[in-house]
């Protein structure tokens, strides 16, 4: 199979048309690079990635329903992800941190450049873990209002408030919510680093509760209870997780 | 300067000198051989005098308050001042007695006094402790005083600095965006490109000189956020519709300067750009039975999270109209739905705004 050549599939995600007609503009003296489409949001772009396949992706951090941070989640880590951002303190500095290039807007064809060819170096490398870059790119103190999930190509929002536990499963987790379970790759030690301490409990090393949720405890066995749901659900309770559900109830009185 | 010369203190001071000074003429003329009259005459001098000298008590209460010198030194400083003054006003009794000796109804008055100086000696040095503490109490009263107005300053200070900032405020994220659309335009629209560096000067140059004003008319606020609106409209096209409703006589109506500017912002920011089809933003304003009612309206994602409608600019809007009204105006909030509202009212207000 030859690669030389061949040309490079360019996928350009903003939700702005004009920020879209820049990036196109200044891929425009790059033969060496297709673009394959522009999506103006984040769902299409997750569609468009998976029936498309690009080999770089231009990527608005702001956008509406899912940000550029949720896209890279969806999406996995296999593209390079340039990133495109007007001003984000908290972004820039996770994309220092993590390495990963961005533009600023307005973008400026010299950065743009630089930003081509250290991509195209980059070309087979893994992205940095998107969960770990979207913790860095939160300000200090605030913590996930909704969780991205993808199941096929079909992408569903679950706001915290709706989250009724989770729970471990080998490299992933299941969110409860609405009585659905919804599998997403991430490490319950992951999603509890994002979530608000006051509102949910790592309750045991597999789950995680909604405060809100939690109707009674109940002991069970020697060292452990049972935690009942409101809608009746039965979750372990360790000794240690029992201690931290206790004080955080008797914070709330 | 003496705390006592500038207030009514002294009257008040004085005033509590008389109920001493009474105590003091009666044990003076009810014990031993001194008469009523004997025992006014010598007193009522005495403790004018001695009256003006606990005055000088003021200085060594300053150079040793209360919570800066140890004990010894405090008791050290005061009795020794007490035990002198007192010493040496039992002097001047003796020296007036000997004058009052001359006038013939009190000729015996030296022979009178002389039993009595140990309980006069008593009295001046009580006297002059009482009036250190006198003096203590209003030192504290005074460092008190002092200390809360230099709170209240710095509140003031603190506050219309904040005042201040929150109007200047522009925003980053607009700026960096709009210069971006402009840089798209200058290859594909130029002459739009033109137009948006315009709209964007023009926008600065208002939101700059509207820092220094109280007051401008509502025709004002609305022509910058015209601008405003104008330059967000090239950004988004058609994901942004606008609709105004102003009542053409409450233009001229005088509010604080981008009282609407944050409300408009907030309503692109958290409203418009969250969502990919856009929607649209509705203005009013209507003067009516001398209140000035305005409403900003506009469509919201209901999955977009409360922490984020509710941005800085409602916050900010709500503390101006505070600083300003007092409870004569009020701003409300209210998600519907898919709609987000906000509605001022406040006092209808005419006249310079110059001023």
């Amino acid at each position: 199979m030859s690669t030389t050549k061949k040309r490079l599939g360019a996928l350009i995600v903003d939700d702005e048309d004009l920020a879209r007609v820049v990036i196109r503009e200044l891929l425009s003296p790059h033969p060496e690079i297709e673009i394959l489409g522009e999506c103006a949001n984040g769902f299409e772009a997750v569609k468009t990635v998976a029936d498309h396949k690009p080999d770089l992706i231009f990527l608005d951090v702001q956008m509406p329903k899912l940000t550029g941070f949720d896209v890279l989640e969806l999406i996995g880590t296999d593209v390079p992800v340039i990133f495109v951002t007007a001003y984000d303190q908290y972004a820039m500095r996770a994309f220092d941190v993590h390495a990963v290039d961005y533009l600023l807007k307005p973008v400026g064809k010299e950065r743009f450049e630089a930003a081509l060819e250290r991509a195209k170096s980059r070309l087979g490398e893994k992205m940095p873990a998107p969960q770990e870059l979207a913790a860095a790119a939160r300000p200090p103190q605030q913590f996930l209002e909704r969780l991205v999930v993808k199941d096929g190509t079909k992408v569903t929002l679950i706001p915290v408030a709706k989250l009724d536990y989770a729970e471990a499963q080998d490299d992933y987790v299941a969110l409860a919510s609405q009585g659905k379970k919804h599998l997403k790759q991430q490490t319950i030690v992951g999603l509890e680093a994002c979530l608000d301490p006051s509102a949910f409990v790592r309750i045991h090393r597999s789950y995680i509760v909604n405060l809100e949720r939690v109707a009674r405890i109940e002991p069970y066995g020697k060292d452990s209870r049972l935690a009942i749901l409101a809608d009746g659900t039965r979750l372990p309770v360790s000794r240690t997780g029992y201690a931290r559900l206790k004080s955080l109830l008797d914070e709330r009185k | 300067m003496h705390p006592f010369l500038k207030h009514s203190r002294f009257g008040l001071y004085l005033l509590a000198w008389i109920p001493l000074v009474a105590i003091l003429i009666y044990v003076m003329g009810a014990r031993g051989k001194m008469g009523w009259a004997e025992s006014a005459g010598l007193v009522l001098p005495l403790c004018g005098i001695y009256a003006a000298v606990c005055l000088g008590a003021w200085y060594p209460v300053k150079g040793a308050p209360l919570d800066a010198t140890p004990v010894q030194q405090l008791a050290l400083t005061h009795l020794t001042a007490a035990a002198v003054l007192s010493l040496l006003w039992i002097q001047l009794a003796k020296g007036l007695a000997y004058v009052l000796s001359r006038v013939p109804e009190f000729v015996e008055i030296q022979e009178h006094l002389a039993p009595q100086l140990p309980i006069l000696f008593g009295a001046g040095f009580l006297l002059y402790l009482l009036s250190v503490s006198y003096h203590y109490v209003i030192f504290s009263l005074e460092a008190s005083h002092e200390a809360e107005a230099r709170v209240m300053e710095t509140s003031v200070l603190a506050r219309e600095a904040e005042l201040k900032a929150l109007k200047a405020q522009v925003n980053p994220h607009f700026l960096f965006n709009s210069l971006n659309s402009i840089s798209a335009l200058t290859s594909v629209d130029p002459a739009k490109a033109r137009e948006m560096c315009i709209l964007l000067a023009d926008f600065l140059r208002m939101t700059l000189g509207l820092g220094e004003k109280n007051v401008i008319p509502l025709g004002e606020e609305l022509s910058l956020l015209d601008r405003f609106l104008a330059i967000e409209k090239v950004r988004f096209g058609a994901r942004l519709k606008i609709e105004e409703n102003i009542q053409e006589e409450s233009r001229a109506l005088l509010v604080p300067p981008l009282v609407l500017q944050p409300l408009v912002e907030n309503a692109v920011v958290h409203g418009i750009a969250n969502l990919p089809e856009g929607g649209c933003i509705k203005l009013s304003s209507q003067a009516q039975d001398g209140r000035l009612f305005l409403t900003v309206e506009n469509s919201f994602d209901p999955e977009s999270t409360a922490t984020r409608r509710n941005g800085m600019g409602l916050v900010n809007v709500r503390r101006r109209l505070e600083g300003r009204y007092g409870s004569e105006a009020t701003i409300q909030a209210n998600a519907a739905e898919d709609h987000f509202r906000v509605e001022l009212s406040l006092p209808a207000e005419t006249g310079d705004a110059s001023k």
